[in-house]
């Protein structure tokens, strides 16, 4: 079996994974990291997102091969020890989740938007989350958590 | 899925081969098309060849009334291209609202128009921009390129290397969306050059296809008032789950008129 070296939350992991094998799968069932969820396996719910050297991608539809000697970073690897990352953070103030299935997906989703566009207006967050579904339809406060951690940047 | 051999092509002549010397060998650009139909056993190729790490194959460059966009250009560096934004806005558009951010993180202009998807967003802005998609074996029309459902003109070992549209004096695409999948349901796309109009709709019919009575009268006068009376006929186009056949016709006539409008 071929072997891949991905850095996953700044530690280089190696493992022999077959050629099939999707990057969700390497992380969750090869490195046990299962805060990647897997909701729909079809790429249109988003529970998977993770960042790809920086940018949000959907690790159901991704094989690890393809990033192999990438930087992936997972919910797992936001929080500085007991620090969250600010994202997290605003979520939980803001009350940004129901059953929390949909909620890796919706940080990391919502991460790469403030990367992007750091001062996002309403609707702006709304259509980012187009690629993110959250069947308890908790859309409410996750919206109003990400305008929260936007202008809590602004100022900062 | 299947378990299939992978390779890294470093190369397009290396992906070339590789793909021909396999016993059923497929090219990969993005995935995002490929790796669901793996997922559902849908194809069983012997060999995936992924062309992500060929880098001559990344990129946006004008050259002269061209802008040329690079097979393995991604939908989120087209849409937010400040190249593609001042020459062609109607592209970026179109690129800003396929699938969802992190599938257009992933997902590349070479591998859309390659798959040749019915409802796929980009050939509709070949078809109706006058595009040309170079290859490593030569330079295919838009015209010429397009056959049927999920086929085109590639031959076996033929590698799509970049698409090359020349600006147009104006243009919009305007899509009616699958609340879902984000595919087109219809799309169309509208291009002026001059006095030659182009209109190109894809999503309602097994390919994409130019609207050649819309164009006529375009042509003309280009006004949204121009086609309000022309209708698609609806034989021949696609009725499934989404949308019949007769909806869809509908929607060509309506996304058009917006198409014109959004033209500014």
């Amino acid at each position: 079996m071929p072997s891949v070296t991905i850095t996953v939350n700044g530690k280089p992991e190696t493992r022999e994974v077959e050629n099939r094998t999707l990057l969700v799968q390497f992380l969750r069932e090869h490195l046990g990291l299962t805060g990647t969820h897997v909701g729909c396996d079809t790429s249109q719910c988003g529970a998977c997102v993770v960042h790809i050297d920086g940018y949000s991608a959907k690790s159901c539809t991704m094989l690890a091969t393809q990033v192999n000697g990438a930087n992936v970073t997972t919910i797992e690897g936001l929080a500085k020890g007991d620090q969250l990352h600010p994202m997290q953070e605003a979520f939980r103030e803001n009350h940004g989740l129901q059953c929390g299935f949909c909620t890796p997906g919706m940080v990391m989703s919502s991460i790469d938007l403030l990367r992007v566009n750091p001062k996002p207006n309403e609707r702006q967050i709304r259509e980012w989350l187009e690629g993110n579904i959250c069947r308890c339809t908790g859309y409410h406060n996750i919206v109003k958590a990400i305008a929260a951690c936007a202008e809590k940047q602004a100022k900062a | 899925m299947y378990n299939f051999n992978y390779h890294q092509a470093k190369s397009v002549d290396e992906a070339a081969k590789l793909v021909s010397g396999a016993e059923e060998g497929k090219l990969m650009a993005g995935g995002m098309t490929l790796i669901p139909t793996l997922k559902q056993r849908l194809a069983k190729p012997s060999d995936v060849i992924d062309l992500g790490k060929i880098a001559d194959l990344k990129g946006i460059k004008k050259d002269g009334n061209n802008i040329v966009i690079g097979a393995m250009t991604r939908h989120f560096d087209v849409a937010n291209s400040d190249v593609v934004k001042s020459a062609i806005p109607g592209l970026a558009g179109l690129a800003a609202h396929i699938g969802d951010p992190a599938v257009r993180n992933r997902g590349t202009i070479g591998g859309s128009i390659a798959n040749n998807d019915p409802a796929a967003d980009y050939p509709s802005s070949v078809l109706a921009l006058n595009a040309t998609i170079i290859t490593n074996k030569r330079k295919i029309a838009a015209d010429d390129f397009f056959k049927g459902l999920f086929e085109t003109a590639l031959e076996p070992g033929e590698v799509i290397t970049a698409v090359s549209y020349p600006i147009p004096d104006k243009s919009h695409y305007m899509k009616f969306p699958n609340p879902a999948s984000r595919y087109a349901i219809v799309g169309v796309y509208v291009a002026k050059t001059g006095n030659n109009v182009r209109v190109a709709v894809t999503g309602a019919g097994p390919v994409v296809f130019r609207q050649k009575d819309m164009e006529a009268a375009l042509s003309k006068n280009f006004s949204p008032d121009a086609i309000k009376d022309i209708k698609q006929k609806d034989s021949g186009l696609n009725s499934d789950i989404h949308a019949s056949a007769e909806y869809r016709a509908h929607l060509v006539n309506v996304m058009a008129r917006r198409a014109v409008q959004g033209c500014g």
